[in-house]
């Protein structure tokens, strides 16, 4: 200690030996009074008296013109991504499907276009639950949008338009959510879709997400029916190799239910299936 | 379809080398190969010069083992240090031999707005092939740095060191001056690092709570307790872990250039007082710094000198300084040791009495976490400075919400409901670590003020972001969408920043001195550039005396891209 005081007093140089006190307390309130002779080292305009400036900024009448119209910072940008959430096979004891579902967006913080896209291709080979759409999304809290657009239902069945008002975001207590209404001349249909990151180490994660959709009405050629006509659920184990690409193991369960459970049942189609489901998630 | 680049994804398996080269000990397995070898970029030159020649090139740079190009100039990376004189003229011609505009900001010097380097304020920057001749008097003393001010060039590279001498000749305090140049390196593209936190913003965190950190916890401080504590943060969508927003997953931190492995190496012989120089050139990290086994005597912060605070430690934000000096009596060799706040990693260097002398390094800090305090949410100052308050109508250092009109929204995640002085505290990860550790409150110049009029207004701005969408700026303001900052010319002003972010952001304001009122009087410190911490309020007082059209940003380079950034006018 005695050496580090030595350095430091060598270093104060002229400073008074009393400076190296810190008196933190009571100088509080000086600034405002006791005008100092300057001697800084510190070059700036001379001080005046010790009393408030009176100067006040101009009222500007334009605004600021940039030198060569440049924009000291770029805050402004328009930003893309597109997340393959699902991308997996799924088995059970009849054989294999086929199922996909991801978004992607481009825009600004504000205002985004935002397209989505699913669908599975089954044991048959029939391509179903095709739904397709494209939003507009424009941030409204901290952490929703809302987003409207269209749906169209394109796959091996017929094709269906809809119209669509939802909302997409991050629910309190990092719940994914997603809910939207669809409207069209055959009637309106909703959907909610969650999902929640469980981490069990920084790498491995396990992400429960559901998939339920209602429809007004039935609409046996597209194997829905009116009410709560559908669920589709996992449990994923992911590996975030690295942050874009995780692979994934998992168990998905898919039923139908009430009306569309009958159609189901009408067709001899599977109305519960539980499947083993391996798969990548990837964003890029 | 490229799913993701390839420097991305070796950038994400840099943790698993870092954890090599931990292994090796730092036997220096790779050898950084920057055409300006280690001595020469930390030496301070020999005297002070008028005329520079500088050219802004690309530079190939081997890091950790992988090639990569910097940006930096006269072939060196970090830039050569500049040695003015007080009281000298500078010319300083740049010469652009890259492919886009460019620019230097000589940050923290005194100078007409014209030659203060950014584009779009000062001039229009300076185009490839283009040479531009700054030109301006030398009105101050101590150490700077300078940096480039045009797009991303800051974190790939283009940075480097000022030291400026009294006018009355060199002060020898010390029989070693030397430069410590700190800085995050990453060979992914720093467009690509915002994208990727627009899209996930905890995308280089790898140090979050975890099931498994639950179990621990929930053993520590009990079931009940570890539920409760998880669903407050659950509640606020924010995660306590969230130190940086871009950590060293990607990062190698560097120390004049070179990596832990290599470190740098500054000699001495025993009983030699040693300047060191520090100047944190990193573009997002906030570093904690100590030489175990030695006590620094901070005497200059920003390049002013402050009465000699001895500390075992100190941390120092993107784009301050601050001189210290040690007095080492044995041999060593010793480690400087600067980790990074979130604790993801380090650079080293050794002071030693000759070359290849490593110095054990020791283990890193436990990482930390943030604090219901960081939230602004008020609580019991950790520094036992209850008291410690601006100097200002002698409030206690708390104010209920001063937020205003301020609510959460898109740009606004938080607001703090009891923001209050943290200036005796030494910050996130430092507290209770047995160490000594530099406060702003232990700052007192060794010289008055001299400008003693009180400010005839206050200025308030809040500090705000939302960390989920990566938005950043004031008063719930991105850059783009908020008027400028009018000042009067020769107008005294108070600027009072309160922070609503649960993250430091080093706040600095081009042309003027900021005198932060840490209840040291007159004897406030002249600082360029202050670091607000998360829930806090402090103020500090400018002289607005010279005209035109000035900065006012974040320091961490990413959020002043995404707006956290004001234009200052000065008429």
């Amino acid at each position: 200690m005695r050496r580090a005081l030595t350095v430091a007093l060598g270093l104060a140089g002229a400073v008074p030996a009393a400076g190296l006190a810190h008196d933190m307390g009571d100088m509080a309130g000086m600034d405002m009074g006791g005008a100092k002779k300057p001697v800084s080292a510190v070059s700036v305009k001379p001080a005046g008296p010790a009393k408030a400036s009176p100067v006040r900024p101009r009222k500007r009448s334009a605004p600021v013109k940039y030198i060569a119209g440049i924009q000291p910072v770029m805050d402004h940008m328009l930003y893309g991504h597109a997340l393959l959430d699902e991308f997996e096979a799924r088995f059970d004891g009849r054989g294999g499907e086929f199922r996909y579902d991801g978004q992607g967006w481009y825009g600004t913080d504000y205002d985004k276009l935002r397209i989505k896209s699913e669908g599975t291709v089954g044991h048959d080979g029939r391509f179903g639950d095709g739904d397709h759409e494209i939003l507009y999304d424009r941030a409204i809290s901290r952490y929703f949008g809302v987003q409207t657009g269209v749906r169209l239902d394109v796959d091996s069945g017929p094709t269906r338009p809809w119209g669509a008002v939802g909302i997409q975001g991050l629910a309190l207590y990092f719940f994914d959510l997603e809910a939207t209404a669809y409207f069209s001349d055959r009637g309106a249909a909703g959907r909610l879709q969650g999902s929640y990151d469980i981490l069990l180490t920084n790498r491995l994660i396990l992400q429960p997400q559901a998939e339920l959709n209602f429809y007004s009405t039935a609409d046996r050629t597209r194997d829905v029916g009116r009410g709560f006509s559908d669920i589709d659920t996992g449990l994923r184990l992911r590996y975030e190799w690295f942050r874009k690409f995780a692979p994934y193991a998992g168990i998905t369960y898919t039923g139908r239910f009430g009306q569309a459970a009958g159609i189901a049942r009408s067709r001899d189609s599977v109305v519960h299936d539980v499947t083993f489901t391996f798969g990548l998630r990837a964003w890029f | 379809m490229v799913m993701y680049s390839f420097s991305e994804r070796r950038a994400l398996s840099r943790r698993r080398f870092m954890t090599g080269v931990a292994a090796a000990g730092g036997a220096g397995a790779v050898r950084s190969f920057c055409p300006a070898d280690a001595a020469t970029l930390s030496a301070v030159p020999e005297r002070s010069s008028t005329r520079f020649s500088l050219s802004v090139e690309s530079v190939p740079v081997v890091i950790g083992g992988r090639r990569a190009m910097a940006t930096g100039i006269n072939g060196s990376m970090p830039a050569p240090t500049l040695r003015w004189r007080e009281g000298d003229t500078v010319e300083i011609a740049v010469t652009n031999r890259l492919d886009e505009t460019t620019s230097l900001h000589w940050h923290g010097i005194r100078l007409p707005a014209e030659m203060d380097g950014v584009p779009g304020l000062s001039f229009a920057g300076i185009k490839p092939g283009e040479t531009f001749t700054y030109r301006f008097p030398v009105r101050q003393n101590g150490t700077y740095w300078y940096h480039s001010h045009s797009g991303m060039q800051e974190q790939t590279g283009l940075y480097g060191a000022i030291v400026i001498d009294p006018a009355e000749g060199p002060a020898g305090t010390a029989e070693r001056d030397y430069v410590l140049v700190l800085s995050d390196w990453t060979d992914a593209d720093p467009e690509q690092i915002v994208s990727n936190l627009k899209f996930q913003s905890d995308y280089y965190n790898f140090r979050q709570r975890t099931v498994g950190t639950f179990a621990r916890d929930a053993m520590r401080n009990g079931v009940g307790a570890t539920i409760r504590d998880r669903l407050r943060w659950g509640a606020m969508n924010m995660a306590p872990t969230d130190i940086s927003d871009v950590s060293g997953i990607i990062y190698t931190y560097l120390m004049n250039g070179q990596p832990p492995e290599t470190g740098w190496t500054g000699l001495f012989r025993p009983g030699e007082r040693v300047r060191l120089r520090v100047i944190n050139a990193a573009s997002m990290t906030l570093f904690d710094m100590r030489i175990p086994g030695l006590t620094m005597q901070v005497v200059a912060a920003d390049g002013q000198e402050v009465e000699p605070v001895p500390v075992d430690e100190f941390r120092i934000a993107p784009a301050e300084t601050y001189d210290v000096i040690v007095r080492p009596e044995g041999e060593g060799p010793w480690t400087v040791f600067v980790q990074s706040e979130d604790r993801t990693g380090y650079a080293r260097g050794t002071l030693a009495t000759r070359p290849g002398l490593p110095g054990p390094v020791p283990p890193m800090d436990p990482r930390p976490l943030r604090t219901m305090t960081d939230m602004g949410m008020g609580g019991t100052p950790a520094g036992g400075h209850a008291g410690m308050s601006a100097a200002h109508g002698g409030m206690a250092g708390m104010e209920m919400s001063g937020s205003g009109s301020l609510k959460e929204g898109v740009e606004v995640q938080s607001v703090a409901m009891m923001p209050r002085s943290r200036l005796a505290e030494p910050g996130a990860g430092l507290e209770g670590n047995g160490r000594r550790c530099l406060t702003y409150a232990d700052l007192r110049a060794v010289r008055a003020g001299e400008e003693a009029r009180a400010p005839s207004r206050e200025i308030t701005l809040h500090l705000t972001g939302n960390m989920e969408r990566f938005i950043w700026g004031f008063d719930g303001k991105k850059f783009s969408e908020a008027e400028p900052v009018d000042l009067a010319l020769g107008e005294r002003v108070r600027f009072i920043l309160i922070n609503d972010t649960m993250m430091e952001h080093p706040i600095h304001l081009h042309g003027f001195w900021s005198e932060l009122e840490n209840g040291q009087g007159a004897f406030r410190p002249y600082k360029h550039t202050l670091t607000v911490k998360p829930g806090e309020r402090l103020s500090y007082l400018v002289t607005a005396d010279t005209p035109g059209m000035w900065a006012y940003h974040c320091h961490l380079l990413y959020h002043m891209e995404v707006g956290m950034f004001r234009t200052v006018v000065v008429s």
